[in-house]
């Protein structure tokens, strides 16, 4: 199992959870959708979570680390306070978008998947968020930057930093 | 709510949508009517919200505040499908198409054109719909609109998605009223059989005949489902009518479950789809308030709901059993068939489950009728099919299209060619279970049977087309990045072999390539084709196979020679200083991260190739075209 970073949730989190969990545990199939909820809650799915949730449906801690690890939008890791991802989609692709991600990997100096050290940045790669018709594109938070190039990363990252300073 | 009622909305609002649909002088008598001078549409969907179309709005509506002008109605509407244009603003009645608008320009809109008196601003409009004399077109005679025929993407662009009145007065809700009204099941069903509609998620198997083996599967329990998880990457078509017409999905499915007797559908929707999400959760809340859905619909005595599912990232969950597995909240792993899903489906009952354009041809054939619809198309593929055309072209968007289209149609007229002078080199249809058609294949007619004969399938519509500079062994190994990722791990032949596969194609484009290479390639594909548990992996090795088949000098030139002509495979790749051509400028050695090239000022510059990394920078930056990459 990967090593999670150390958790840290609030007592408050976990009542949130402990409700959501109470609310939908009869409805058949209802693993999924707690689990969308919880990582909204904590921002990420760490193994203290998954126990929270195993308990509270009666079911095996491995069966809900199955599902976690087979679905891309879970997260076993802590996220950026800034979530950069990078579409790899078909459109992107053929105009460039893994130019885009090795730019922002090397001005970030970490690889895609992971965090910056001080948390304010993550990478992610993605398949296709439907602005093709603006390829290629990078998603920032909830914000669709288009038609780029890998010279108008750095301008992009250096306002987040500003906002942050 | 009950008949009477329902056509009472369609009544009272039906002159509004129908300004949007008829030409200017009808359009202009009709806009008396309704008390609204002028109609302003803007889209809402996903590809022009991204380009800023919200702020469009918002400043709209402040600038028609400050003029005081109050007999304008501003829509949020769907795709247009011209996404590469957005954000795409239409005045009716005129019919003004507006493109790339920006709060700055609708400004100027607002001042000029949609004040009493106003008139188009010329310049502003998609310059498609302006002529060389300066004359004003409608825009469904531009190239972009006019060979297209929209069935499942009627309604997208037309009516405000988060209105079900707009919906209903723009027919949504009629079939349903027929079919509940004056149709049995069997005879919903023969409909759907003489229609021939075939699945559009991309296999293709005829809707009639699945919904049939439902019907007759005996059970107290059956489900409808909806596949909104358009995984295909470059694919957004259903997203689009999620988007712009969520009500003639949720329509559909009420339709299927009372043909097989089913009273609980479920939507499977990707959770990367937030505004679809929200329109589909917007319109099942109007749609019980209204009677529509829920209990005793429309008096009828029959009882029909849905529920929705977001999905959590996971191309497999595409194909139906991994996909009903996921509803049921476990991991997404496909299961052998038979039993199909009509006999044992969702939760163990029997099921059918659609694809979203699928359902959006419901209403059309159930209220035009079967004969009506299968006139259009060919004879084995009837009706249209909406492609999500990207890549390398002009028109990038969303286009729907009588079935049998030949490509050239939908590249060089509809999708106005490839953009910077390039050439047409393929386009890749079906994404990572589709292959490649080539140039010389141009001709070739879009329909089921067609694209499978020259080793590609239709898939769910992504289009993705591709020019000169496209390497053919880059794009297979990206498809295979894409299957060997997203491989759920459960059979051995589609796991181990994605990997292997993609370890074989890296190693031609690294320009390690040795000769045998191709003949492992061409073997293991054919044991995942045949020994793959779902399509997933059968079809995995479809885009090498195809590209094989058109461009197998490309792959013999990557091994033998070492050589990427497109310039993709960097390890193929190796820069030149032209010595005659340079100046000795020093930019590019300014410009190189690595230090890689050295020469004196006003004398040629050298590139040590073993030192260099081929970012292409030096070669980016030279002013005197001096820099070669063979």
């Amino acid at each position: 199992m990967k090593e999670c970073k150390a958790f840290c949730g609030t007592a408050e989190q976990e009542q949130k959870l402990k409700a959501v969990i109470e609310e939908s545990r009869s409805t058949p199939g209802c693993l999924m959708h707690i689990l969308q909820e919880a990582q909204g809650i904590y921002g990420f799915l760490p193994i203290e979570v998954q126990k929270i949730i195993a308990e509270g449906l009666g079911i095996s801690l491995s069966e809900v680390y199955g599902v976690v690890t087979f679905y891309s939008q879970f997260s076993l890791n802590p996220k950026g306070k800034h979530r950069i991802s990078v579409c790899l989609g078909t459109a992107c692709y053929v105009k460039g978008s893994d130019k885009l991600l090795e730019e922002l990997e090397k001005q970030l100096n970490i690889k895609c998947g992971e965090c910056t050290p001080d948390g304010l940045f993550s990478i992610d790669s993605c398949r296709c968020v439907g602005a093709c018709g603006l390829a290629p594109v990078v998603m920032i938070d909830e914000d669709v930057y288009g038609k780029l190039t890998p010279e108008m990363v750095k301008g992009i990252l250096d306002k987040y930093r500003e906002e942050q300073a | 709510m009950t008949i009477q009622e329902l056509d009472a909305i369609r009544a009272k609002k039906k002159d509004l949508i129908e300004v949007r649909r008829v030409i200017r002088e009808q359009g202009e008598k009709l806009a008396e009517k309704t008390g609204y001078r002028k109609q302003v549409l803007v889209c809402g969907g996903t590809g022009c919200t991204s380009s800023s179309s919200m702020k469009v709005i918002a400043q709209l509506e402040e600038s028609l505040k400050q003029l005081k002008i109050e007999d304008i109605l501003v829509v949020k509407t769907g795709c247009f499908g011209l996404c590469a244009l957005g954000p795409i603003m239409i005045v009716y009645p005129e019919g003004a198409f507006y493109a790339q608008v920006t709060p700055e320009t609708v400004k100027e809109i607002t001042e000029k054109h949609l004040v009493k008196g106003g008139e188009i601003v010329k310049d502003l409009l998609y310059q498609g719909t302006v002529t060389e004399s300066g004359e004003i077109i409608p825009f469904a005679e531009t190239p972009f609109y006019k060979k297209q025929m929209r069935i499942a993407l009627r309604n997208c662009g037309v009516i405000a998605p988060e209105d079900i009145e707009e919906a209903i007065a723009a027919g949504d809700y009629q079939a349903l009223e027929k079919v509940l009204t004056s149709m049995t099941p069997d005879d919903v069903i023969n409909e759907m059989l003489a229609s021939g509609l075939r699945g559009r998620g991309g296999a293709g198997f005829p809707t009639g005949r699945k919904w049939a083996f439902a019907k007759a599967s005996v059970s107290d329990v059956k489900y409808v489902c909806c596949n909104a998880d358009e995984g295909d990457p470059g694919a957004f078509m259903d997203r689009s009518v999620l988007e712009g017409d969520p009500h003639s999905v949720l329509e559909a499915m009420t339709i299927a479950g009372y043909a097989i007797g089913a009273h609980n559908g479920f939507i499977y929707v990707r959770a990367e789809y937030p505004v679809a999400v929200e329109r589909l959760k917007i319109a099942l809340k109007q749609a019980r308030e209204y009677g529509l859905l829920g209990k005793n619909i429309l008096d009828s005595g029959f009882d029909f709901d849905i529920e929705i599912r977001l999905g959590a990232g996971a191309f497999v969950c595409g194909e139906e059993t991994a996909l009903m597995r996921s509803i049921e909240g476990h991991r997404g792993e496909p299961r052998p068939r038979p039993p199909f899903p009509a006999v044992k489906g969702l939760f163990g009952k029997p099921t059918i489950l659609n694809n979203v354009e699928t359902w959006a041809n419901i209403n059309p054939i159930i209220v035009k009728g079967a004969a009506w619809f299968s006139s259009i198309g060919t004879k084995s593929s009837t009706g249209t099919k909406v492609f999500a055309l990207g890549g390398k072209i002009t028109n990038v968007g969303l286009v729907e299209v009588p079935m049998g289209t030949t490509l050239r149609e939908i590249v060089e007229e509809i999708g106005g060619g490839i953009p910077n002078g390039k050439t047409f080199k393929a386009a890749q249809t079906g994404g990572p279970s589709g292959g490649c058609i080539p140039a010389s294949h141009i001709d070739t007619p879009i329909d089921y049977d067609s694209l499978i004969a020259i080793g590609s399938m239709m898939g769910s519509g992504g289009m993705i087309i591709l020019d000169e500079d496209t390497c053919m062994v880059d794009i297979s190994k990206f498809y295979l990045e894409f299957t060997a990722d997203e491989s759920c791990g459960k059979c051995t032949p589609c796991r181990i072999g994605t990997k292997r596969l993609l370890q074989l194609l890296t190693k031609i484009t690294e320009g390690k390539g040795e000769s045998e290479d191709i003949q492992k390639i061409e073997e293991l594909s054919s044991h995942m084709k045949q020994s793959s548990l779902c399509a997933l992996g059968q079809s995995a090795p479809n885009p090498v196979l195809s590209t094989l088949q058109y461009f197998r000098d490309e792959y013999v030139e990557h091994i033998e020679k070492k050589v990427c002509k497109a310039g993709v495979c960097k390890a193929l790749l190796t820069y030149h200083i032209i010595e005659d051509k340079c100046k000795g400028c020093t930019l590019c050695a300014r410009q190189c991260p690595v230090k890689a090239i050295t020469g004196t000022v006003k004398q040629p510059h050298v590139i040590d190739t073993a030192k260099c990394v081929k970012c292409g920078l030096c070669m980016a930056h030279c002013k005197f075209n001096a820099i070669e990459r063979i």
